[in-house]
């Protein structure tokens, strides 16, 4: 099968560090990759090194997504191309309305003009769908926002740009459980066989609604270990020791 | 209306130069021949001259003002104090020459005249070409008039209250401005009238190498309102132009004057202008101030509470690129009991441009049970510009409430990085970021002089060096 993203022997560095030691990874159209690896494992720096944060450097390896080679595009070129990342902390921008930037970034990743008639009616929909305050989209872009409304927000705006890959990093640490099962939910929506979800998490709460293909354990910014689905259980259950031994 | 929406980049905007358009042009410099012909030029009467000449040697006398940006660059012997452009004034566009009303033409004046306004001034250089008001206006007393026409036509009411409110002697170039003022607005609003629509005057200063010292007195009746928006603009030249405008204000009791004023100069010009407000007993005044452009600005709009329960609040922005040094800022004097006031003044800087805020509150000890809030937030570009806030505090009672804040800071790399992931440039991300940083700012003007804001910002963001 076609690969979506290929991630080849990636060493990353912030500050000087050196956080991933030649990370592979590779994730095909219709898949769900989860990652999990204890607290400074380069969870975050993956995320963040893929979509091009220039607080890191990429000092080897490459990065591939949908045959082309991004390693060092901006990441404004990156979102175009099709991958959305879901920020642990949503940034507070004031001045604008959640609906009229759902409105640029859709007008920027689709080249097409979006008319707010329809935008309005989509959105009513999803917010519903996602269990948010229907007034949140006419308030300023995550100003003031709950924890848990900044989160369900990135989701708002993952269906509205329906991408062709998406990495959520820790979307649901801090959230209550009624707020897990609605951004699983979100996720489950957006999923189908042609594109595909990279969930960053420490907990499988998020991945109960979830069909999971593939689970990574991310030791000292290296993936020591792959399975299925049922790894997670196993991880939440066990802890990372026997990897964190492997890692070293 | 999406306020935020990103406009299309027209860099040409402001800095159409017309062809030199005066039937006169003064000598360059500053003495005693010059501010009689001045005089004579304009044919006004002898008072007027008198307080000219006592305005010279008071300019004379006075020490250039170190305290703050350097004003070495401006050497008074070349500048023209008065230029009397090739028209007359019209109270019909069509009556104004083909040129110049296409100046004003291209910055939206007769439309904006059209829909949305009740009276218009238009100066070009440093005469008055346009002045109307509707009649329904009239009707009600409402004046509003250039101000070579007031003196001649109400000469009480102007000698009542002409450089009361702004003394001679505050600074050097009010003291100059007084030597060599020309044109200006002059707006008196009887006991009770309200204004739904606002009044503008628009000054244009088109010459190069030389000096607009138009003077705005605008008098506010017992419970009148007003809202009264000024805007500036000129072409870039490569010598120094000089604005050195007076603006004074009359607030009676029980009235309310908003003040809006967008100004845009070209980035060879010193802008030293002064702008004061005193405000009676439970009248409002309230300034919103948007400074764009410039090589220079000092610029310090000032209230006087000096009847109880007055109020004021102002509220600023300021953007300074490349080779700019802005000096901005508000004052405030609480001298009666129940006296309030809010000010709020954001800057912007980048390429390493200098904004600083400069600002004074002065409570008096007869201000009892008053509240003054200043808060100020400096929004710094890159590593190389400038952001700095002086305030000076002088409270003279202990039964106040007063808060100060302020806030600088360098644009958030974090933010940027958000919006990039959701594919915005970074230009448009950084744009996203300072509009809504200006947001305060454009919500209290009207509509249409925030679409004008928010471009003015478009192009000093995609404006590279100088």
């Amino acid at each position: 099968m076609k690969t979506l993203l290929e991630v080849k022997n990636l060493h990353a560095t912030a500050d000087e560090k050196t956080i991933l030691h030649g990370l592979n990874l590779s994730i095909c159209p219709g898949e769900t990759h989860v990652i999990m690896g204890p607290n400074g494992a380069g969870k975050s720096t993956l995320a963040n090194v893929i979509l091009g944060n220039p607080s890191y450097l990429k000092t080897k390896g490459t990065i591939k997504f949908d045959g082309q080679d991004i390693t060092n595009l901006q990441t404004d070129e990156i979102a175009r191309k099709g991958i959305f990342m879901s920020f642990q902390s949503p940034e507070e921008i004031p001045g604008i309305s959640v609906m009229n930037f759902v409105k640029t970034i859709k007008q920027k990743v689709t080249g097409k003009s979006v008319y707010l008639g329809d935008l309005k009616k989509e959105l009513d929909k999803n917010v519903k769908n996602l269990n948010m305050n229907s007034e949140l989209v006419s308030r300023d872009l995550n100003v003031g926002f709950s924890g848990g409304e900044k989160k369900k927000n990135e989701i708002l705006q993952m269906l509205e740009l329906n991408p062709k890959l998406v990495i959520l990093d820790e979307t649901d640490s801090g959230l209550d459980v009624d707020a897990i099962k609605t951004v699983s939910k979100g996720i489950a929506m957006y999923k189908n066989a042609s594109n595909a979800v990279l969930i960053i998490t420490h907990s499988t709460k998020i991945l109960k609604k979830l069909n999971v293909d593939y689970v990574h354990v991310l030791v000292n910014g290296k993936i020591v270990h792959t399975g299925n689905g049922t790894l997670a259980k196993e991880i939440e259950e066990n802890g990372y020791d026997k990897y964190i031994k492997k890692g070293k | 209306m999406n306020k935020t929406k990103v406009d299309d980049i027209n860099t040409a905007w402001f800095d159409f130069v017309d062809a030199d358009n005066f039937e006169f042009k003064m000598t360059a410099g500053i003495d005693e021949n010059i501010v009689r012909e001045i005089s004579k030029q304009k044919n006004e009467p002898q008072w007027v001259l008198d307080l000219r000449l006592k305005a010279l040697q008071i300019y004379e006398k006075l020490p250039m003002p170190t305290w703050g940006p350097d004003l070495s660059e401006l050497n008074m012997n070349e500048i023209s104090t008065y230029v009397r452009p090739r028209a007359k004034k019209q109270t019909s566009w069509d009556d104004v020459p083909e040129n110049i009303k296409q100046t004003f033409d291209k910055l939206g004046i007769p439309k904006a005249e059209r829909e949305y306004l009740a009276g218009v001034g238009a100066q070009y250089d440093s005469e008055v070409v346009y002045h109307s008001i509707k009649d329904e206006l009239i009707k009600k007393g409402v004046i509003y008039t250039d101000f070579d026409s007031a003196i001649r036509e109400y000469p009480d009411l102007v000698k009542k209250y002409f450089s009361k409110c702004t003394p001679l002697s505050e600074h050097k170039f009010i003291a100059l401005h007084y030597a060599v003022f020309s044109g200006g607005s002059f707006v008196y609003v009887p006991k009770g009238v309200k204004l739904d629509q606002p009044l503008q005057s628009y000054f244009r200063l088109n010459s190069p190498e030389s000096g607009q010292f138009e003077h705005t007195l605008i008098i506010v009746e017992e419970g009148a309102s007003l809202h009264f928006i000024e805007g500036c603009s000129a072409p870039k030249y490569s010598k120094i132009n000089l604005h050195a405008g007076c603006v004074e204000l009359f607030v009676m009791d029980g009235a309310t004057l908003r003040y809006s004023t967008i100004e845009n100069w070209a980035k060879n010009m010193m802008n030293l202008n002064t702008k004061k407000a005193i405000v009676g007993k439970d009248a409002n005044m309230i300034w919103v101030s948007g400074s764009f452009g410039s090589h220079i600005s000092m610029l310090y709009p000032m209230s006087i509470l000096s009847g109880e329960n007055a109020r004021t609040e102002y509220t600023g922005i300021s953007f300074a690129g490349a080779t700019q040094n802005l000096d901005t800022g508000f004052k405030v004097v609480h001298a009666a009991p129940h006296t309030k006031s809010i000010v709020s003044a954001k800057s912007i800087s980048k390429n390493g441009g200098i904004s600083t805020y400069r600002g004074l509150v002065r409570i008096m000890p007869n201000a009892a049970h008053s509240s003054c809030s200043v808060s100020c937030d400096g929004l710094m570009l890159d590593d190389i510009s400038r952001s700095d806030t002086i305030p000076v505090n002088d409270v003279g009672t202990a039964d106040v409430q007063f808060s100060h804040e302020a806030k600088v800071g360098k644009i958030s790399e974090k933010a940027i990085f958000y919006l990039m992931s959701r594919g915005l440039t970074r230009e448009d991300a950084v744009a996203l970021i300072v509009r809504g940083f200006a947001n305060p700012i454009s919500k209290e003007l009207p509509m249409e002089y925030a679409v004008e804001m928010n471009r003015l910002i478009n192009l000093e963001l995609v404006g590279g060096i100088g």
